[in-house]
């Protein structure tokens, strides 16, 4: 492993802080799912993916990530920032004017990181598998990987690509699901059932994986073990379970901080909550 | 007016199939992709002789285009090829994020557009896709008028950095222009150069601008006609010369006159050089099945409209 467990927890720590930190600085942003991705955004970055923060939009010989659920920007910025790809002190500027942090993940203004934009939902398994098939065409054996909300499984395109990576063996791509079981009107079981996922993938002939998203050891052996499962003819699709708004007691579990930004108090709750391990910006 | 003969009616879906399979001999990167499409858009050629290359995406035009997306990422040029109507409408959020605010270099490629689709009727028989495409910032439009230009075409786009929305058609038509042509994105085509009208063709409409040039020389009237191949980005500086001399314009496209060329060319006069403009385009509805000539005839895009439109414009000089 490249860091201790108890390395990666307290880099998860400092993604908590700038998370809420950034929303409450707009006040405006995603606190919930971005502090249920931090363990597994974390161990992407930090652990899983082979990658180069000198960045080049083609991502030859590397491995690459798509966040499809575009809302969940804090939680990537801060960790692209936390890895080097741009200077942390540029997540102030989360959604001002004239920022390259825009509201939702974009190449339009050059970020260093993004390689799509997201925001609208449910493009992002079309783009990975894209990227994905032309790792294949350049004999580039890296890995795509993604990540999607459950409750953007509604959009129809999602599952024009799910029937799509296995019927084409896109077998180096590895998508994880942000299960979490809330989306913006309440939970997804109420809004519009996604009933049983892992069967649903199954089915699609897809090799799924589960795994706890909000346990550090957990998720770095599920990435590890999703690895070991590529280039065997199936795409992989890591099941997620997580908890919107963990980390902060007064936010987890609930679809109310889907969208919504802490005000002073709630952030010095949420702060005293996460103690600041590499610096705050 | 200068003479224009042909030899041969092909149609402009056969140049695009043409110029793929070329594009593909020249360049290793150019990928395929089609929504279940592949011998309506002419692309077996390419499918054929570079089965690697060439994807098969089913009937799921949202997907195709996300795929497109991603595989310029690693460098691919990808052209998606599936009607018009699915090209634009159907799948047009996934062409403003993935394709055109992330500046991907994606080449959309459109067959059966505008009412010479014929038969299957207005569900597929989309008039509203120039306009569409050319309000997202970043695209290039292009809308070739035969054979030989939309092969031409297919190869320039091969060669451009940068998103493009390539439109064509599904009938036979007049083989006019040279074979060997250049052909420049943005850069208009003067047909025939003339005194006392601008008449502004795109796509289709361009054969049978020439015609009426042809029948207006009859009747006296010295039409300068100008093919606008890029409507986007347009050509100004040939539109103001042009109208500058003439004094008026007629605009033709196979489109609906809210949203395409003629809207373009409009605000550009308006701003820079008011004058007076007709347009030959459909009036603001759906088409409907039959023929292709029945359907130019019926909503007013035949040679006689663009003859009449030269008169009345000329008038109201």
């Amino acid at each position: 492993m490249k860091h201790t467990i108890n390395e990666l927890e307290d880099i998860v720590s400092q993604v908590r802080r700038d998370i809420v930190r950034m929303v409450h600085g707009c006040q405006s942003g995603h606190p919930g799912g971005s502090l249920g991705c931090a363990e597994f955004m974390t161990a992407l970055y930090f652990e899983t993916m082979n990658h180069s923060t000198d960045f080049k939009m083609d991502g030859k010989g590397e491995d690459l990530f798509f966040l499809s659920n575009g809302h969940i920007s804090p939680v990537f910025y801060s960790v692209l920032a936390r890895s080097g790809y741009f200077e942390v002190s540029e997540l102030a500027t989360f959604r001002k004017l004239n920022s390259r942090v825009q509201g939702h993940p974009t190449t339009h203004e050059g970020l260093p990181g993004i390689r799509i934009a997201s925001g609208s939902l449910g493009q992002g398994m079309s783009v990975a598998i894209g990227a994905a098939l032309t790792k294949k065409l350049n004999k580039d054996h890296s890995l795509v990987f993604s990540l999607h909300g459950d409750g953007e499984l509604q959009e129809g395109q999602n599952w024009e690509a799910i029937m799509f990576a296995p019927h084409n063996k896109v077998d180096n791509l590895i998508s994880t699901i942000d299960y979490n079981g809330q989306q913006i009107d309440g939970p997804t079981e109420k809004i519009l059932s996604l009933e049983n996922l892992q069967t649903k993938f199954e089915a699609f002939g897809w090799h799924v994986i589960t795994s706890n998203g909000n346990n550090m050891e957990d998720i770095v052996k599920a990435l590890e073990y999703a690895k070991s499962l590529t280039g065997k003819g199936r795409p992989i699709l890591n099941l997620m379970s997580t908890q919107m708004g963990h980390g902060v007691d007064f936010m987890v579990g609930s679809h109310k901080w889907h969208g919504t930004a802490p005000n002073d108090e709630q952030l010095a709750s949420a702060l005293s909550q996460n103690k600041e391990t590499l610096g705050d910006y | 007016m200068k003479k224009y003969t042909y030899s041969e009616k092909k149609d402009t879906r056969s140049g695009f199939g043409a110029g793929l399979h070329e594009a593909g001999q020249q360049n290793p990167d150019v990928v395929a992709l089609c929504a279940d499409l592949k011998g309506s858009l002419k692309m077996d050629a390419f499918a054929d002789e570079f089965p690697e290359r060439f994807i098969q995406v089913g009937i799921a035009e949202a997907n195709m285009i996300g795929i497109a997306a991603g595989m310029t990422i690693g460098g691919k040029i990808p052209f998606t090829g599936t009607f018009a109507n699915f090209s634009t409408g159907r799948v047009y959020d996934q062409i403003r994020q993935s394709v055109a605010y992330s500046n991907k270099n994606v080449k959309i490629c459109a067959s059966h557009a505008g009412l010479t689709l014929g038969e299957d009727g207005a569900t597929h028989q989309i008039l509203e896709d120039i306009g569409l495409m050319k309000m997202l910032p970043g695209m290039v439009v292009i809308n070739p008028c035969d054979y030989n230009q939309t092969k031409a075409a297919t190869l320039a786009i091969a060669a451009y950095e940068g998103p493009v929305y390539l439109r064509f058609g599904r009938p036979s038509i007049p083989v006019f222009t040279d074979p060997d042509q250049k052909f420049e994105i943005g850069k208009a085509w003067m047909v025939n150069e003339g005194t006392d009208v601008t008449i502004i063709a795109t796509g289709h409409m361009v054969w049978k601008a020439i015609e009426a040039g042809e029948q207006l020389a009859e009747l006296g009237i010295d039409a300068e006609i100008i093919n606008i191949h890029t409507i986007k980005p347009l050509d100004e500086e040939a539109i103001l010369k042009s109208v500058q001399k003439t004094g008026c314009v007629v605009t033709c496209e196979e489109h609906n006159k809210f949203g395409g060329l003629g809207e373009s060319v409009a605000r550009l006069l308006s701003t820079e050089l008011p004058s007076p403009q007709e347009f030959v385009a459909v009036n603001d509805s759906f088409g409907e099945s039959g023929t292709p000539d029945q359907l130019m005839t019926k909503y007013g895009l035949d040679t006689i409209h663009i003859v009449e439109a030269a008169q009345k414009v000329i008038k109201r000089k």
